[in-house]
Protein backbone atom coordinates (compact mmCIF):
# COMPACT_ATOMS: atom_id res chain seq x y z
CA UNK A 1 0.00 0.00 0.00
CA UNK A 2 1.21 3.55 -0.80
CA UNK A 3 2.59 5.29 1.95
CA UNK A 4 0.05 8.54 2.43
CA UNK A 5 2.87 10.84 3.40
CA UNK A 6 4.95 10.20 0.08
CA UNK A 7 2.79 13.40 -1.43
CA UNK A 8 4.28 15.38 0.10
CA UNK A 9 8.16 14.59 -0.50
CA UNK A 10 10.32 17.10 -2.61
CA UNK A 11 11.71 16.03 -5.73
CA UNK A 12 13.97 17.92 -7.45
CA UNK A 13 12.81 18.29 -11.03
CA UNK A 14 15.77 20.66 -12.55
CA UNK A 15 18.78 20.88 -10.67
CA UNK A 16 20.14 24.23 -10.09
CA UNK A 17 23.24 25.24 -8.32
CA UNK A 18 23.90 29.09 -7.79
CA UNK A 19 27.37 28.59 -5.97
CA UNK A 20 26.79 26.96 -2.76
CA UNK A 21 22.94 27.47 -2.87
CA UNK A 22 21.23 24.48 -3.69
CA UNK A 23 18.13 26.42 -6.28
CA UNK A 24 17.21 23.85 -8.04
CA UNK A 25 13.67 23.74 -9.57
CA UNK A 26 11.50 21.27 -7.35
CA UNK A 27 7.69 20.01 -7.45
CA UNK A 28 6.80 22.59 -4.61
CA UNK A 29 8.88 25.06 -6.96
CA UNK A 30 7.18 24.15 -9.70
CA UNK A 31 3.53 24.82 -8.24
CA UNK A 32 4.43 28.09 -7.00
CA UNK A 33 5.26 29.10 -10.55
CA UNK A 34 1.64 27.63 -11.88
CA UNK A 35 -0.04 29.13 -8.91
CA UNK A 36 0.96 32.53 -10.08
CA UNK A 37 0.62 32.10 -13.75
CA UNK A 38 -3.19 30.95 -12.86
CA UNK A 39 -4.00 33.83 -10.89
CA UNK A 40 -1.90 36.08 -13.62
CA UNK A 41 -4.29 34.22 -16.27
CA UNK A 42 -7.34 34.74 -13.96
CA UNK A 43 -7.17 38.37 -13.01
CA UNK A 44 -5.71 39.71 -16.35
CA UNK A 45 -8.15 37.57 -18.69
CA UNK A 46 -10.90 37.93 -16.22
CA UNK A 47 -10.59 42.08 -15.95
CA UNK A 48 -9.44 41.63 -20.28
CA UNK A 49 -12.67 43.13 -21.65
CA UNK A 50 -13.81 45.74 -18.68
CA UNK A 51 -17.42 45.20 -19.47
CA UNK A 52 -19.54 47.24 -17.47
CA UNK A 53 -22.27 43.79 -17.36
CA UNK A 54 -19.31 41.53 -15.99
CA UNK A 55 -18.97 37.98 -17.77
CA UNK A 56 -18.65 35.05 -15.75
CA UNK A 57 -14.94 35.78 -15.60
CA UNK A 58 -14.93 39.52 -14.87
CA UNK A 59 -17.34 38.55 -12.23
CA UNK A 60 -15.14 36.23 -10.49
CA UNK A 61 -11.86 38.68 -10.78
CA UNK A 62 -14.10 41.31 -9.43
CA UNK A 63 -15.29 39.18 -6.12
CA UNK A 64 -11.93 38.16 -5.24
CA UNK A 65 -11.04 41.84 -5.58
CA UNK A 66 -14.49 43.61 -3.54
CA UNK A 67 -13.98 40.38 -1.00
CA UNK A 68 -10.15 41.67 -0.23
CA UNK A 69 -11.03 45.30 -0.22
CA UNK A 70 -13.83 44.66 2.09
CA UNK A 71 -11.74 42.57 4.27
CA UNK A 72 -9.20 44.95 5.22
CA UNK A 73 -11.76 48.27 5.05
CA UNK A 74 -13.61 46.00 7.92
CA UNK A 75 -10.71 44.62 9.63
CA UNK A 76 -8.19 47.81 8.90
CA UNK A 77 -9.97 50.70 7.90
CA UNK A 78 -8.89 53.60 5.12
CA UNK A 79 -5.36 53.51 6.53
CA UNK A 80 -5.45 49.76 5.23
CA UNK A 81 -5.80 50.54 1.52
CA UNK A 82 -2.27 51.13 0.18
CA UNK A 83 -1.32 47.71 1.47
CA UNK A 84 -4.21 46.27 -0.12
CA UNK A 85 -1.59 44.70 -3.32
CA UNK A 86 -0.05 42.83 -0.55
CA UNK A 87 -2.64 41.10 0.72
CA UNK A 88 -4.92 40.42 -2.73
CA UNK A 89 -1.89 38.94 -3.78
CA UNK A 90 -1.05 36.62 -0.40
CA UNK A 91 -4.54 35.78 -0.04
CA UNK A 92 -4.91 34.55 -3.88
CA UNK A 93 -1.31 33.08 -3.79
CA UNK A 94 -2.39 30.47 -0.74
CA UNK A 95 -6.18 30.23 -2.15
CA UNK A 96 -4.61 29.24 -5.92
CA UNK A 97 -1.99 26.76 -4.14
CA UNK A 98 -4.85 24.80 -1.67
CA UNK A 99 -7.15 24.64 -4.59
CA UNK A 100 -4.81 23.55 -7.08
CA UNK A 101 -3.30 21.20 -4.75
CA UNK A 102 -6.26 19.32 -4.14
CA UNK A 103 -6.11 18.08 -8.31
CA UNK A 104 -4.96 14.93 -8.75
CA UNK A 105 -1.28 14.22 -9.07
CA UNK A 106 -0.90 18.13 -7.64
CA UNK A 107 1.47 19.03 -5.02
CA UNK A 108 0.31 21.37 -2.37
CA UNK A 109 2.95 23.53 -1.47
CA UNK A 110 1.04 24.70 1.69
CA UNK A 111 1.15 21.70 2.91
CA UNK A 112 4.84 22.11 4.06
CA UNK A 113 5.62 24.55 6.78
CA UNK A 114 8.69 25.60 5.37
CA UNK A 115 6.70 27.47 3.09
CA UNK A 116 4.04 28.73 5.36
CA UNK A 117 6.28 29.91 7.75
CA UNK A 118 8.48 32.08 4.99
CA UNK A 119 4.79 33.52 4.44
CA UNK A 120 3.87 34.03 8.13
CA UNK A 121 7.44 35.35 9.03
CA UNK A 122 7.36 37.95 6.11
CA UNK A 123 3.78 39.20 7.12
CA UNK A 124 5.22 39.11 10.66
CA UNK A 125 8.09 41.15 10.37
CA UNK A 126 6.37 43.33 7.92
CA UNK A 127 3.76 44.52 10.41
CA UNK A 128 6.70 44.66 12.97
CA UNK A 129 8.38 46.69 10.46
CA UNK A 130 5.39 49.25 9.91
CA UNK A 131 4.13 49.13 13.49
CA UNK A 132 7.98 50.89 14.54
CA UNK A 133 7.67 53.34 11.40
CA UNK A 134 4.35 54.69 12.27
CA UNK A 135 4.59 54.65 16.03
CA UNK A 136 8.41 54.57 16.93
CA UNK A 137 9.06 53.42 20.15
CA UNK A 138 5.43 53.84 21.25
CA UNK A 139 5.94 50.16 19.83
CA UNK A 140 7.15 48.76 23.03
CA UNK A 141 3.69 50.01 25.19
CA UNK A 142 2.39 47.13 23.08
CA UNK A 143 4.37 44.89 25.77
CA UNK A 144 3.55 46.89 28.56
CA UNK A 145 -0.07 47.79 28.89
CA UNK A 146 -1.11 50.87 30.58
CA UNK A 147 -2.44 51.30 34.30
CA UNK A 148 -0.73 48.06 34.84
CA UNK A 149 1.25 48.24 38.33
CA UNK A 150 5.00 48.20 38.10
CA UNK A 151 5.05 45.11 40.21
CA UNK A 152 3.85 43.51 37.81
CA UNK A 153 5.59 43.85 34.48
CA UNK A 154 8.11 41.10 34.83
CA UNK A 155 5.83 38.60 34.90
CA UNK A 156 3.42 40.60 32.41
CA UNK A 157 5.85 41.49 29.64
CA UNK A 158 7.63 38.46 28.31
CA UNK A 159 3.84 36.81 28.31
CA UNK A 160 2.87 39.53 25.92
CA UNK A 161 5.92 39.58 23.88
CA UNK A 162 5.97 35.34 23.79
CA UNK A 163 2.10 35.90 23.09
CA UNK A 164 3.32 38.99 20.35
CA UNK A 165 6.27 36.18 18.85
CA UNK A 166 3.99 33.20 18.71
CA UNK A 167 1.56 34.87 16.25
CA UNK A 168 3.58 33.75 12.77
CA UNK A 169 3.74 30.52 14.33
CA UNK A 170 0.22 29.73 15.23
CA UNK A 171 -0.39 31.04 11.54
CA UNK A 172 1.80 28.99 9.99
CA UNK A 173 0.66 25.72 12.17
CA UNK A 174 -2.67 26.30 11.08
CA UNK A 175 -2.22 26.67 7.20
CA UNK A 176 0.39 23.65 7.32
CA UNK A 177 -1.37 21.00 9.47
CA UNK A 178 -4.41 21.89 7.73
CA UNK A 179 -3.28 20.92 4.27
CA UNK A 180 -1.20 18.24 5.31
CA UNK A 181 -4.17 16.67 7.61
CA UNK A 182 -6.73 16.58 4.76
CA UNK A 183 -4.48 15.26 2.47
CA UNK A 184 -2.89 12.58 4.40
CA UNK A 185 -6.67 11.68 5.25
CA UNK A 186 -7.78 11.48 1.37
CA UNK A 187 -4.90 9.17 0.81
CA UNK A 188 -5.21 7.31 3.84
CA UNK A 189 -8.98 6.39 2.32
CA UNK A 190 -8.33 6.32 -1.39
CA UNK A 191 -5.70 3.56 -0.24
CA UNK A 192 -8.67 1.22 0.76
CA UNK A 193 -11.05 1.58 -1.94
CA UNK A 194 -9.19 -0.65 -4.44
CA UNK A 195 -8.27 -3.79 -1.70
CA UNK A 196 -11.73 -3.62 -0.29
CA UNK A 197 -12.98 -4.68 -3.87
CA UNK A 198 -16.25 -3.75 -5.77
CA UNK A 199 -18.17 -4.87 -2.56
CA UNK A 200 -16.55 -2.80 0.50
CA UNK A 201 -15.02 0.11 -2.07
CA UNK A 202 -17.80 2.27 -2.11
CA UNK A 203 -17.43 2.83 1.52
CA UNK A 204 -13.97 4.82 1.36
CA UNK A 205 -14.86 6.28 -2.19
CA UNK A 206 -18.03 7.85 -0.49
CA UNK A 207 -15.69 9.15 2.32
CA UNK A 208 -12.84 10.40 0.12
CA UNK A 209 -15.88 12.45 -2.00
CA UNK A 210 -17.51 14.03 1.16
CA UNK A 211 -13.85 14.66 2.30
CA UNK A 212 -13.13 16.38 -1.11
CA UNK A 213 -15.89 18.67 -0.47
CA UNK A 214 -14.98 19.39 2.61
CA UNK A 215 -11.09 19.95 1.93
CA UNK A 216 -12.25 22.47 -1.00
CA UNK A 217 -13.63 24.10 1.86
CA UNK A 218 -10.54 24.18 3.81
CA UNK A 219 -8.80 25.21 1.10
CA UNK A 220 -10.55 28.59 0.78
CA UNK A 221 -11.09 28.88 4.98
CA UNK A 222 -7.32 28.44 5.78
CA UNK A 223 -6.61 31.03 2.32
CA UNK A 224 -9.57 33.28 4.42
CA UNK A 225 -8.03 33.19 8.39
CA UNK A 226 -4.54 33.82 7.25
CA UNK A 227 -5.44 37.14 5.07
CA UNK A 228 -7.77 37.69 7.57
CA UNK A 229 -4.69 37.34 10.78
CA UNK A 230 -2.99 39.40 8.86
CA UNK A 231 -5.23 42.00 8.53
CA UNK A 232 -5.85 42.02 11.95
CA UNK A 233 -2.45 42.19 12.78
CA UNK A 234 -1.61 45.23 10.23
CA UNK A 235 -4.37 46.59 12.01
CA UNK A 236 -2.63 46.49 15.68
CA UNK A 237 0.13 48.20 13.82
CA UNK A 238 -1.34 50.94 12.03
CA UNK A 239 -3.46 51.42 15.19
CA UNK A 240 -2.24 50.33 17.99
CA UNK A 241 -4.97 49.09 20.47
CA UNK B 1 -29.36 60.80 -29.63
CA UNK B 2 -29.30 57.22 -29.20
CA UNK B 3 -25.60 58.01 -28.04
CA UNK B 4 -27.60 58.41 -24.42
CA UNK B 5 -29.17 54.96 -24.53
CA UNK B 6 -26.45 53.53 -21.81
CA UNK B 7 -26.46 56.15 -19.59
CA UNK B 8 -30.36 56.42 -19.53
CA UNK B 9 -29.89 52.53 -18.55
CA UNK B 10 -27.42 53.01 -16.50
CA UNK B 11 -29.49 55.45 -14.47
CA UNK B 12 -32.49 53.59 -14.76
CA UNK B 13 -30.78 50.62 -13.13
CA UNK B 14 -29.70 52.99 -10.32
CA UNK B 15 -32.89 53.96 -9.74
CA UNK B 16 -34.28 50.28 -9.52
CA UNK B 17 -31.10 49.62 -7.19
CA UNK B 18 -31.93 52.29 -5.17
CA UNK B 19 -35.36 51.40 -5.02
CA UNK B 20 -34.65 47.32 -4.19
CA UNK B 21 -32.53 48.54 -1.37
CA UNK B 22 -34.77 50.95 0.16
CA UNK B 23 -37.24 48.01 0.18
CA UNK B 24 -34.55 45.70 1.97
CA UNK B 25 -34.85 43.16 -1.11
CA UNK B 26 -30.92 43.31 -1.46
CA UNK B 27 -28.12 44.76 1.27
CA UNK B 28 -26.29 47.91 0.44
CA UNK B 29 -22.48 47.21 -0.08
CA UNK B 30 -21.47 48.12 3.28
CA UNK B 31 -24.07 45.82 5.34
CA UNK B 32 -23.88 42.82 2.81
CA UNK B 33 -22.00 39.75 5.56
CA UNK B 34 -18.70 39.10 4.64
CA UNK B 35 -18.43 36.13 5.53
CA UNK B 36 -20.63 32.80 6.05
CA UNK B 37 -21.29 31.95 9.51
CA UNK B 38 -20.53 28.32 9.63
CA UNK B 39 -17.42 29.00 8.08
CA UNK B 40 -16.38 31.57 10.60
CA UNK B 41 -17.44 29.04 14.00
CA UNK B 42 -14.68 26.49 12.08
CA UNK B 43 -12.21 28.72 11.46
CA UNK B 44 -12.31 30.08 14.87
CA UNK B 45 -12.36 26.57 16.25
CA UNK B 46 -9.05 26.01 14.48
CA UNK B 47 -7.43 29.28 15.00
CA UNK B 48 -8.31 28.62 19.01
CA UNK B 49 -6.39 25.54 18.92
CA UNK B 50 -3.23 26.89 17.22
CA UNK B 51 -2.95 29.74 19.28
CA UNK B 52 -2.48 27.78 22.07
CA UNK B 53 0.28 25.14 20.80
CA UNK B 54 2.25 27.97 18.97
CA UNK B 55 3.05 30.21 22.53
CA UNK B 56 3.56 27.09 23.99
CA UNK B 57 6.04 26.27 21.26
CA UNK B 58 7.88 29.26 21.18
CA UNK B 59 8.18 29.84 24.74
CA UNK B 60 9.49 26.21 25.31
CA UNK B 61 11.39 26.97 22.59
CA UNK B 62 12.88 29.83 24.25
CA UNK B 63 14.08 28.04 27.48
CA UNK B 64 15.82 25.37 25.79
CA UNK B 65 17.74 27.72 23.57
CA UNK B 66 18.25 29.73 26.61
CA UNK B 67 19.12 26.88 28.52
CA UNK B 68 21.67 25.61 25.88
CA UNK B 69 23.63 28.73 25.87
CA UNK B 70 23.79 29.79 29.29
CA UNK B 71 23.62 26.26 30.64
CA UNK B 72 21.31 26.49 33.26
CA UNK B 73 19.96 23.23 33.61
CA UNK B 74 16.22 23.12 32.98
CA UNK B 75 15.33 26.80 34.94
CA UNK B 76 14.73 28.75 31.71
CA UNK B 77 13.36 25.78 30.08
CA UNK B 78 10.66 25.44 32.73
CA UNK B 79 10.10 29.45 33.30
CA UNK B 80 9.39 29.31 29.87
CA UNK B 81 7.05 26.44 29.52
CA UNK B 82 4.84 28.14 32.44
CA UNK B 83 5.33 31.79 30.33
CA UNK B 84 4.63 29.89 27.17
CA UNK B 85 1.79 28.52 28.54
CA UNK B 86 0.46 31.77 30.13
CA UNK B 87 0.82 33.29 26.60
CA UNK B 88 -1.25 30.30 24.92
CA UNK B 89 -4.27 31.40 27.15
CA UNK B 90 -3.30 34.76 27.15
CA UNK B 91 -4.06 34.20 23.18
CA UNK B 92 -7.06 32.45 23.20
CA UNK B 93 -8.87 34.71 25.67
CA UNK B 94 -8.11 37.18 22.96
CA UNK B 95 -9.09 35.36 20.43
CA UNK B 96 -12.29 34.09 21.50
CA UNK B 97 -13.06 37.31 23.20
CA UNK B 98 -13.10 38.68 19.94
CA UNK B 99 -10.43 41.92 21.27
CA UNK B 100 -8.78 40.65 17.53
CA UNK B 101 -5.21 39.81 18.85
CA UNK B 102 -3.98 43.06 20.50
CA UNK B 103 -1.15 42.69 22.43
CA UNK B 104 -1.21 44.88 25.37
CA UNK B 105 -5.18 45.89 27.27
CA UNK B 106 -5.26 48.72 25.66
CA UNK B 107 -8.64 49.96 24.38
CA UNK B 108 -9.66 52.30 21.42
CA UNK B 109 -10.79 54.69 23.43
CA UNK B 110 -7.08 55.32 25.53
CA UNK B 111 -5.38 54.50 22.65
CA UNK B 112 -2.15 56.47 22.31
CA UNK B 113 -2.10 59.10 19.34
CA UNK B 114 1.17 58.99 17.35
Amino acid sequence: MANPLEQFTIKTLIPIQLGEIDASLTNSGLFMVISVAAITLFVTLGMGKRSLVPGRWQSLAEISYEFIAGMIRENVGNDGRRYFPFIFSLFMFILFANLIGLIPYAFTFTSHIAVTFALALFVFLGVTVIAFIRHGFHFFTFFLPKGVPVAMAPVLVPIEILSYLSRPISMSIRLFANMMAGHTMLKVFAAFIIPLGIMGGWAPLAVDVALTVFELLVAFLQAYVFTVLTCMYLNDAINMH
Amino acid sequence: MSDDHPNKDLKDLDNRLKQARQEGKIGAPENRPGGTGDASGFSMAMRVGSELVSALIVGVVIGLLLDNWLDTGPWFFVLFFFLGAAAGVLNVYRAASSMGSAPGYIRPEDKIDG
